[in-house]
Parts: structure tokens; C-alpha cells; sequence
């Protein structure tokens, strides 16, 4: 099989790492060679945050370059936009709804681009845009979206669902194992 | 069993199974983490050291001792450590002695770009570089062998995408190593002219045994694909290689980057139609085919600069590169790193742009004071240079801008590099006016515990250094302790001190807002009737508060309710809550 590419991009502080961490644990699992990058220091105080994720027969780099990503899961909407530079012509990005400003929008040197999803979706880019953070609330909290944007992703990954649970039983303590099984529900059945 | 690892954390790994038993560092992006796995293991005594040098120096006491010891640190802590390390050239080891260097191309989070290969050969100490987590821990490994073989320290060359990056590595026991006991050999420690003189002859034949060993060293590998195209590539580089080229072109690996094999490499050219190093920053392979009489092509194609990726490959190689999905971007404003919400530094920093103060930076969360719209800072060069630099800043204008002056230092900083320039203030007599910015660890780094915090590496309680006490102690008459939410405080603590006829320190004290144990009142809410829209609390850059229809908004999700901004309001629209000190 080919290399498959994704993306988990998103603001510092958002928790994406438990995401990578679920991914890289169930594809070992599912005996893949599998390359998880992250970049840790600076860049995670609120600035824009990326995590490369490569699974296949055999992976070389540890990045995702321009149009290479099969997949782009955005924990936050302008982030989504960030890297469609990255995205396949057949690629998707699962895109949370959620908006967070920059510092130059917060200082009033530049405007949020609202529709920036929507520009691009008239452009042809494939974009699965998911209210993960009220589905998190819906879940028990907000911290489980990046579970909620998971249970997306299985919805097109060729790996059966039984397998995430496992991995999700496998990553999170016990105690919060009900409640991220429900994020990850809802965000592969909504 | 197979783990899916972080570089770092396999580096750690193969401290643990080679049987180390000390490790001391200082944390620094992107090296921090080879630190705190190693720390994982109950085997090994593992510490945060004051610098890199100090730890540098912790691990050739234990190497005198007998032990296998390690040290870890970013590129530019290599140059605190470059005293120690180029005469541990010259001493050898008793136990190996590995030191682990993680560059940093493309700055993600560092002050400059420099290339540790450079140390290695000016040290003449042999140098790995691993290509992935597997070949970290096999490294990690083999270089107490190679420590020990040749009586040398070993560097382990790490960068960005190798630490940072996690791939699978199969686990294997550790092999457990009696400390033996002490013996004396004053001729090889005791570093004076007279035994210094008959050991760098030694250094000298140790290289060319290297360079032998070299041309067998099993991390040195062709992996021949075709005679038209031959690469020479080592670490991150040929993962990209082999990404774009497969199998199909033939590769040169070096594992062992220094020195460099002659007779392996001319006679790979030789098998090759056309040969290229491939190699990030500076063109050190290149430099060495070029003085064996080997004709390559490199830095005519690749960039000195920033890091490459597959893509970097293609253009070089000029390739066709794979088609996007959309091949128009669409504007958007950037996201760079921020002050947390909540974070000490705002209020403290808010008060020095009022004052409009010269402000002289350092390296840590606070650099980012730098960034709008607070524009805080004036200068930031390396660890330290803040203090040192004020004093010359003032001396220079004959004090007379030593009232409109400051620097601003981090708790862990100050340990690390800061005392010695306060020393020099306090001797030196300018009247300096000196900020230590203590939010109780080291922060950019992701929390590492400090001399100042009263923790060690595992979370245990150790002494604690009293930062009033020192600065007491070193000459320092004027000391006093804020809280930087108060904003009325700093702003009379900094005009008090400003305007001192002797040196001052301020410490600018309160917990990181991102640690466990503070506790936050909660966030606050803006009454919209009453906000007028101003502006006024935007000036301390506060990423929970935004402007929706030209009213101020705090983001509860973000905001944890330090109260910095309320204090901004003229119009009371911003709630108050009790901030407990």
C-alpha cells in the first residue's frame, strides 16, 4: 500500500497530542510502520500547532509536504484553512467549526476570515466541517473534541471501529473511558 | 516488544540499556525530553543542572569515576558546554562519556541556527547522527563503545525531526555495569601544560584511528540503486531521500558524521555517475569530499538555510512536484505564539511599556513580550546576555541612560547565566536596574524544575536558592518582590528603582498560569453596556479577549480570571475577582 498522510493541526494548547497518541498507538496495533512528528517549545504558546502522522508498508520522512495529505483534521477553522497548500487533489479536511482569534485580529491589524471553509469548499477542496465543540459539551466536556474530530476520521479510515475503541481504552484513564467513547460516537455517527 | 517512540525518548532508552547511570542537563528545545525519559528509569540518577556547562562537567566527574554518564542539550547550550567538552578531548574518559546535541534547523523554537558538526571537528571528538528512533537508541548505544574503545567523549547529533519525531523501536535489556573501583592517573586528568603537551599528540593519532575505523563503521552504509545517481546524506536527510527516490538511486548513509571515511566515499564516487550531498545547513560533507579531491555537487543546489523536506528533494533534483487540491491560497493573518492567558509577564511588562523603558531581553516564555502589540523588548541574544549586556548599556552612555533602562530574566535563566552578569554590576558599580521575571520553572521548555523552584527532575523536594538572598549576597543592596498583577505595584516599583543611584533588582514573582497547582479565581465576563469599546484592555495583548461588534468580549474558555485587564478599564465594565498571592 501506498503511504498515507495526515495532518492534526490546530492552536498550542489545544490538545492534540492525545489525538496523535490514539492514532500512532492504533496503527502500530494494526501493524503498520507508522512516523508521528510533532514540534514541541515555542510554537505551542497559542501559536499554530501541527502534527504529522504517516502510516504504511514502509515510511521514510516524518513530514507531510505540499499536496500529500490524504487527510487534514483541524481542531480550529483558520487553522484548517493554514494548510490546504498541503491537502491531495482527492484529499479531506475534517474541520472543527470552532474560531479562535489570532493576535493580529485581536490587535485589529488583520480580520478573521469567517468564510475562509466555505471559499475554498466553492474552490472543490472536499471539507467535512463538524461542530466538534458542542458535541464535546454534548459528550460530558470540552476536552473530549479531540476525540469527537477521532470518531470523525474512522468514518473514512479503512480500519474497523471496534479498534478505535480499543485504542481510545488503551490511551485515556479508565475513569473517562465512558464519556470519550460517547465524543467519539457522536462524532462518527452526527 | 515493539514501542512507537519519540527520538528523544529512544535516546533515552539507549542510556538505559547501555547501562548509564547518570545523566545531568539543562532543558532546551528540542533536547529537553532525552532528559526526562531518561529520568523514567529508576537505574539512573538523572538531574536539571544549573547549565550546560555545570552538567557537561557533572558527567565527566562520573566518567572519572568509572561510570557511563550522559549529558543533553540544544545546539547553542553547546557552546556553554564548549569549555569542558574541548578539554575531554584531551583527558579521554574512564566510563563513556556521551554528550547529546539536538539542532535545530529552521528555528522552531531557538535564537540562531549554528550546525553542532562544527564542534565535533574543531573538538576532534567522534560524532553520530541518528536518521530515526531506532538508529537513535542503536547510537545512543554504541557510542559508550566507541567512548571506551577510543577514549574519547562521544556526540550524539540529533535535530528537530529526529527528536521530535516518533517511529518504532524494538526494546532490548539492559546491560547492567558494576561501578569499578577508583584508580588515580593524575597524567591523564590533570590538565597542565606539561600533560596537555604529550596528550594532544594521542588526540591527533585517536583521529586517525577513527578515520579508520570509519571505513568499516557499520553506521556508515551504501545502499547502491543504479550508478547513474549517487547521494551522500546523513539524520533527517535521507529519510527524505529515500521518500522520493526510493530504491532507485544509490545512497551513501553516514551514521559516523566525523570524521568522515576517505577511501569509502571515493569509492562510492567511483561506482556513480553523479554524486550530491544532501545535507541541512552547512556544507561539512561537501567540504571534506572537496579537500579528499572528490568531485560532488551540493550547496550549489541545497540551501545553507532552514530544514529541508521532500519537497526541498524534488526542486533540487528538479522534479515534478505532487498536485494540491487547491492551487490557490487564500490570504489569511498568521497565528504566531503567544503569552498565555493569565500569564505573569503581561502585567509586569505592561508597566515597562507605560514607562516607556528601554528593556533588554533574555531567552524563555517571556521573549514573546517581544511580539504586538506590547513591542516590549529591545534586545535578545543568548542566555544571560540581558543582565551583562544592561551593565554595557550603561556604562556606554555614561549612566545616563541607566534611569530609562532595564533587563528583564527568567528564574531558570538567572540561575543558568545571569548570576556572573549581576556579579559584574554589583563590582562594576553601574546603576542598573535588573528584572527577574520568577514564575516558579522554566517555562518555554514545557516545565522543567529549576534551582529556584524547590523541586529536583523528580518532582521531589530540594533546596530551594533564595533569589533575594542571592542578589543580596553577591552586592545588591536594593531588592524588592512584586506581584506582576498588580499593576500599580510595578509600575512604582519600576520608577523607584529606575531612579536609584545604586543597582537594583526587582523580582517580578508569580507562579507560571499554566501549572497545576494554581489555583485561578475563575474567568471574568465585560458588562457590554458599560464597555465603550476603547480599546484599552487590547494593550497588554491578552489572547482570551477579542472586539465583537466594537465591544470588548473575554473568551471564558481561555480566560482564567487574573484580573490584569480590569485594571485597564476606566469605565469598570471588566469584573473583579479576588487573586489569591
Amino acid at each position: 500500500m501506498r503511504t498515507i498522510n495526515l495532518m492534526i493541526v490546530g492552536v498550542g494548547g489545544q490538545g492534540s497530542l492525545l489525538a496523535s497518541k490514539l492514532l500512532g498507538s492504533l496503527l502500530v496495533a494494526e501493524g503498520y510502520d507508522v512516523k508521528v512528528s510533532e514540534v514541541h517549545g515555542m510554537s505551542q504558546r497559542g501559536g499554530s500547532v501541527v502534527t504529522y502522522v504517516r502510516y504504511g508498508d514502509k515510511v521514510y520522512s516524518p513530514l507531510v509536504d505540499l499536496g500529500e495529505a490524504d487527510y487534514i483534521i483541524s481542531f480550529e477553522k483558520l487553522e484548517a484553512a493554514r494548510y490546504v497548500d498541503r491537502l491531495r487533489p482527492d484529499g479531506k479536511i475534517i474541520a472543527n467549526t470552532q474560531q479562535i482569534d489570532p493576535m493580529p485580529v485581536i490587535t485589529g491589524a488583520a480580520e478573521y476570515p469567517e468564510d475562509i471553509l466555505d471559499r475554498y469548499a466553492e474552490k472543490g477542496v472536499q471539507i467535512d466541517a463538524i461542530d466538534a465543540l458542542s458535541l464535546a459539551e454534548k459528550a460530558g466536556s470540552v476536552k473530549t473534541v479531540n476525540i469527537v474530530l477521532m470518531g470523525r476520521l474512522a468514518r473514512y479510515l479503512d480500519i474497523p471501529y471496534e479498534k478505535w475503541i480499543a485504542a481510545i481504552k488503551q490511551n485515556v484513564k479508565e475513569r473517562f473511558v465512558a464519556m470519550n467513547q460517547e465524543a467519539f460516537a457522536l462524532g462518527y455517527n452526527s | 516488544m515493539k514501542k512507537l517512540m519519540l527520538g528523544n525518548e529512544a535516546v533515552a532508552r539507549g542510556f538505559y540499556e547501555a547501562g548509564v547511570t547518570v545523566v545531568s542537563s539543562y532543558p532546551g528545545t528540542p533536547s529537553t525530553e532525552i532528559t526526562e525519559y531518561s529520568a523514567n528509569y529508576d537505574e539512573i540518577y538523572c538531574e536539571w543542572a544549573p547549565n550546560e556547562k555545570v552538567a557537561c562537567e557533572v558527567a565527566f566527574g562520573a566518567s572519572l569515576r568509572g561510570a557511563r554518564a550522559a549529558c543533553a542539550m540544544k545546539h547553542v547550550g553547546l557552546n556553554v558546554a564548549a569549555d569542558p567538552l574541548f578539554t575531554l578531548s584531551y583527558t579521554g574518559v574512564n566510563g563513556g562519556l556521551v554528550v547529546c546535541v539536538a539542532d535545530d534547523p529552521a528555528m522552531h523554537s531557538s535564537q540562531n541556527e549554528q550546525d553542532s558538526r562544527h564542534y565535533a571537528i574543531a573538538a576532534k571528538i567522534p560524532m553520530l547522527e541518528p536518521a530515526n528512533s531506532a538508529e537513535a537508541r542503536d547510537f545512543a548505544k554504541a557510542a559508550f563503545t566507541l567512548s571506551e574503545t577510543y577514549d574519547t567523549p562521544v556526540l550524539l547529533r540529533m535535530c528537530t525531526r529526529i527528536a521530535h519525531s516518533q517511529s518504532i523501536v524494538t526494546l532490548e535489556d539492559r546491560q547492567a555495569r558494576p561501578l569499578p573501583d577508583y584508580h588515580r592517573a593524575p597524567a591523564k586528568y590533570i590538565m597542565t601544560p606539561a600533560n596537555a603537551i604529550q596528550k594532544h599528540p594521542l588526540v591527533e593519532e585517536r583521529t586517525r584511528k577513527l578515520t579508520e575505523y570509519a571505513e568499516t563503521c557499520p553506521f556508515n552504509r551504501v545502499e547502491m540503486g543504479g550508478t547513474k545517481l549517487g547521494i551522500l546524506c546523513s539524520g533527517t536527510c535521507y529519510q527524505y531521500i529515500k521518500e522520493v527516490f526510493g530504491d532507485s538511486v544509490s545512497v551513501l548513509k553516514l551514521g559516523l558524521v566525523n570524521p568522515l571515511p576517505v577511501q569509502k566515499i571515493r569509492d562510492f564516487a567511483a561506482q556513480v555517475d553523479r554524486l550530491v550531498v544532501v545535507e541541512e545547513l552547512d556544507g561539512i560533507i561537501e567540504q571534506h569530499c572537496a579537500s579528499i579531491g572528490v568531485a560532488v555537487e551540493g550547496k550549489s543546489l541545497f540551501s545553507p538555510i532552514g530544514e529541508f523536506s521532500q519537497a526541498t528533494i524534488r526542486r533540487a533534483f528538479g522534479l515534478e512536484q505532487p498536485k494540491e487540491a487547491c492551487a490557490e491560497s487564500l490570504p489569511i493573518p498568521v497565528r504566531p505564539p503567544v503569552m498565555c492567558a493569565g500569564c505573569p509577564h503581561r502585567g509586569l511588562y505592561y508597566s515597562l511599556v507605560k514607562n516607556k523603558v528601554t528593556v533588554l531581553g533574555d531567552i524563555g516564555c517571556y521573549t514573546l513580550g517581544a511580539a504586538a502589540p506590547l513591542n516590549a523588548l529591545d534586545s535578545t541574544l543568548c542566555m544571560g546576555a540581558s543582565v551583562s549586556g544592561l551593565h554595557g548599556f550603561n556604562k556606554a552612555s555614561d549612566g545616563a541612560d541607566a534611569a530609562k533602562t532595564v533587563c528583564v530574566i527568567g528564574d531558570s535563566t538567572f540561575i543558568h547565566s545571569g548570576i556572573t552578569g549581576l556579579v559584574n554590576i554589583a563590582y562594576n558599580n553601574s546603576h542598573s536596574t535588573v528584572i527577574i521575571l520568577d514564575n516558579s520553572i522554566t517555562g518555554m521548555t514545557g516545565h522543567q524544575q529549576n534551582p529556584t523552584t524547590g523541586y529536583n527532575i523528580k518532582g521531589d523536594p530540594a533546596t530551594k536558592v533564595s533569589l533575594e538572598a542571592l542578589c543580596h549576597a553577591v552586592g545588591i543592596h536594593r531588592v524588592r518582590v512584586v506581584d506582576p498583577y498588580d499593576l500599580a505595584a510595578c509600575d512604582t516599583a519600576i520608577r523607584e528603582e529606575l531612579a536609584a543611584d545604586e543597582p537594583s533588582v526587582i523580582i517580578s514573582r508569580r507562579p507560571c498560569a499554566l501549572l497545576k497547582y494554581v489555583r485561578h479565581p475563575g474567568p471574568i465576563s465585560i458588562d457590554a453596556d458599560k464597555c465603550r469599546g476603547c480599546r484599552a484592555c487590547m494593550r497588554i495583548g491578552c489572547p482570551a479577549i477579542s472586539v465583537r461588534n466594537k465591544k470588548a468580549v473575554i473568551d471564558a474558555t481561555l480566560c482564567v480570571g487574573c484580573g490584569v485587564c480590569s485594571q485597564l478599564c476606566a469605565f469598570d465594565a471588566i469584573e473583579k475577582k479576588e487573586v489569591k498571592a
